[in-house]
């Protein structure tokens, strides 16, 4: 029976369209829906669902982030996880929290919380980085199973399927290890009305990234945000000939 | 219900091509006039001076006239009517449309004023050769109050476009419904489109603050006001909401956008029973109140074939009913706390057995979406007979009972879904094909049922091609005969969407 150590990120909604700020240091996220980041709510409901088939014996979600984050602690409590952690990160910190500093936050409380497993989504749909699991499992020194479409517990440890260019491949690896969440592990759960209620009542701990003894010094520094380029319109022509002319003109043809 | 498929099967085999042309025009819905016994009334007949004319006011390439061009426009999308106009004309400015009208009128032509053509009486495409007038190029945004809300648009603009300029102002369009993709604000308001935004903002004639419009000989009537209050003469604008292009052609609108709603949360629940529907209902309006914003409710057989056959995923296990709550306020803690205590309540008393509620935006989109596929869903089991009826709602749902145990071994599926909140259920039948024998024992029977009920036969759909002969079901003899002496008063020639509304003396 394992622990399962879940990483969880508050992002803007998948729904929402994003705008850049003017001065182009971001984007804009004051008053802009946020939720759970796609990916981590599969890793979510994977653990889930070992522990539903006691393969896992506890789930732990982590969130790092201002106050907020709690909100998308409670989502993946209502998911079925036993309870919480909130590395508090606001304001400034908040704004250069990087892959480096989330993956030295799960190391630690990888450790401290004595896991036998981190799952997070293999990238979060606002900074695309796909770093955090690979580094968390650096700093443990642990096996890693990234970019994963189907788990499966053998005697030894765990059978792995990866997504990768062109087809799966599939590993064995020992526990503890740690693993990111693809597309088609699974495919998450609504939180129902009795799970939302129940969430509500388990324990969320919040700790500092200080206690944890982690420097959120910023490693990369963004230099500008930018919009992609708008696409040109098109128009409209009479007849066949003029777009074959229209055609060779650009040199398409 | 196989063999005419393999007797069919063989027959192509036998006498190869000339079967094969017949099942490819078996495709098509049959024409209208022929599926319902229509005559063509007296009409003009279109020639090839007419193109021309028309070609001089509009030019050559707004004037469509191939066949295969033409075809989708006789066509409307739940595949049941199909009209033989030769002709299709895409007017860019309220003035073409008076020019074209205006000649229509002196040569009598007929006119079928055509916006996202999704309407589902029929009532936006053609029954003989009609003109399809299309409005797909009137599409600008004339004006923006973005104190007042009030949005001045042409006819042709998409109603989600609308909604998603209306946003960057922090304000929505009063109205939503399931073809928001294709459909027309002009359509929308020609038909009173309902939708799921009726509980909270009621319908068009109170959202449309003034339009314009052109009658059948060309005249534009200029109602095109942004005034919420004005008690001046006879409140003309009201004659073109829902008058289905009978009495004038809508070419610009001006439509009161309320603001948009900064928290807002879905939820969707299983519900055991219609009584416990209808109990959850009275308590959403006394617990929720003001940030009740939709109120649904579809049965266990509406939502399973729509997620079986467009492959989603419902979020809860297998009801017997299923409704939807939307909330819509301004304070988001405020708000929820409102929904939790009332969600707690109803789970305690039974009324709600399981649900799931969220205020993700991409979360709600996919709920919202199972309820507004119903719809879509029915066409995957081949033909749909719809109904869209108002009901008192203590006999909402016998309708669907009724129909059930009517047409026993005669239908693929029967279900209702609705907006409980109006009081407006839709019932589908849906059929391997059409049937005339299931027609036979639906109309008028259903219309009967809901006369007795004192429901009105058509709710939001409109009367369109498919229901005039039923109209008499829900209006008395003095209101439509008032109804055919104004249609008599504006369109003399009756060239306008002929064959639709008002049923024939």
């Amino acid at each position: 029976m394992a622990r399962v150590l879940v990483g969880v990120k508050r992002v803007i909604d998948y729904a929402v369209k994003v705008r850049v700020k003017p001065d182009k240091s971001g984007v804009v996220t004051d008053g802009v829906k946020h939720s759970m980041n796609p990916f981590d709510e599969i890793a979510v409901e994977e653990a889930v669902r070992m522990k539903e088939k006691k393969l896992a014996s506890e789930v732990i979600a982590v969130s790092c982030g201002p106050a907020q984050a709690q909100e998308t602690l409670r989502t993946a409590l209502a998911m079925g996880a036993d309870r919480a952690i909130h590395v508090e990160v606001a304001g400034k910190e908040y704004e250069t929290l990087q892959p480096i500093h989330v993956a030295k936050i799960l190391a630690k409380l990888s450790q401290d919380e004595k896991a036998d497993l981190v799952i997070v989504g293999k990238q979060a749909i606002d900074d695309d980085s796909n770093q955090t699991a690979q580094m968390t499992a650096a700093l443990l020194d642990w096996p890693q199973g990234t970019f994963v479409s189907k788990v499966e517990k053998t005697d030894a440890g765990l059978t792995i399927t990866r997504e990768i260019d062109g087809g799966l491949e599939t590993i064995k690896t020992k526990i503890p290890a740690v693993l990111s969440a693809d597309l088609r592990l699974n495919e998450p759960r609504y939180a129902t009305l009795p799970n939302i209620m129940k969430a509500k009542k388990k324990p969320m701990k919040k700790v500092a990234a200080k206690d944890l003894g982690v420097d959120l010094t910023p490693r990369i520094k963004v230099i500008s945000v930018e919009d992609p380029p708008v696409r040109q319109a098109g128009s409209v022509v009479p007849d066949v000939d003029t777009l074959v002319a229209k055609l060779k003109e650009g040199g398409h043809v | 219900m196989f063999r005419p498929l393999s007797l069919l099967i063989i027959n192509i085999s036998k006498h190869n091509v000339a079967s094969q042309i017949k099942y490819s025009t078996a495709i098509l819905p049959r024409l209208s006039s022929e599926k319902y016994n229509i005559k063509r009334k007296s009409f003009g007949t279109i020639n090839e001076s007419d193109i021309n004319h028309f070609r001089s006011i509009l030019s050559e390439n707004r004037v469509i006239t191939d066949e295969s061009d033409v075809l989708p426009y006789n066509i409307d999308w739940i595949k049941n009517c199909r009209g033989q106009s030769k002709v299709v004309l895409k007017p860019k400015t309220t003035d073409e449309v008076s020019e074209v009208l205006s000649y229509c009128n002196s040569k009598k032509l007929a006119v079928c004023p055509q916006g996202g053509n999704t309407g589902l009486v029929g009532g936006s495409v053609p029954v003989f050769d009609e003109i399809v007038l299309n409005f797909s190029l009137m599409n600008k945004v004339i004006s923006l109050d973005d104190i007042s809300g009030a949005l001045v648009c042409e006819a042709g603009c998409v109603l989600e476009n609308l909604d998603n300029y209306v946003r960057q102002h922090n304000l929505i369009m009063p109205l939503d419904l399931g073809a928001k993709g294709s459909c027309h604000i002009g359509g929308n308001v020609s038909t009173n489109a309902g939708g799921l935004r009726l509980l909270r903002y009621g319908n068009l004639h109170g959202s449309i603050l003034g339009l314009e419009a052109v009658k059948a000989d060309g005249t534009v009537i200029d109602c095109l006001r942004t005034l919420k209050k004005d008690n001046t003469g006879y409140h003309l604008k009201h004659l073109f909401i829902g008058s289905e292009g009978t009495l004038g052609v809508v070419t610009k609108v001006a439509v009161h956008c309320p603001a948009v709603s900064k928290a807002v949360s879905l939820g969707y629940f299983g519900v055991n029973t219609f009584e416990d529907v209808l109990q959850l209902y009275r308590n959403a309006k006394i617990s929720l109140g003001e940030i009740l914003s939709a109120f649904e409710m579809a049965d266990n057989r509406a939502i399973c074939s729509t997620v079986k056959n467009l492959k989603l995923t419902n979020p809860l296990e297998d009801y017997p009913f299923y409704v939807l709550i939307e909330t819509s306020g301004c304070d988001e803690e405020h708000d929820s706390e409102k929904l939790n205590r009332f969600l707690s309540k109803e789970m305690e008393s039974g009324h709600i057995i399981d649900g799931t509620v969220t205020s993700e935006p991409a979360k709600m989109r996919t709920i919202w979406n199972i309820r507004e596929n119903i719809a879509e869903a029915g066409l995957h089991d081949g033909y749909v007979f719809k109904y869209d009826v108002s009901i008192p709602l203590n006999n909402y749902y016998d309708i669907v009972l009724l129909l059930r145990k009517k047409l026993e071994g005669k239908y693929t599926n029967i279900y209702g879904y609705g907006h409980i909140g109006d009081g407006n259920i839709h019932i589908n039948v849906t059929v391997p094909e059409y049937s005339k024998e299931v027609c036979d024992m639906l109309e008028p029977y259903i219309f009967e049922q809901v006369a007795k009920l004192k429901g009105s036969i058509s709710a939001e759909h409109g009367v369109g091609f498919r229901k005039p002969q039923f109209i008499h079901y829900s209006k008395d003899e003095s209101a439509l005969r008032l109804m055919k002496d104004l249609k008599h008063l504006m369109d003399p020639n009756g060239i306008l969407n002929p064959y639709k509304v008002l049923p024939d003396v």
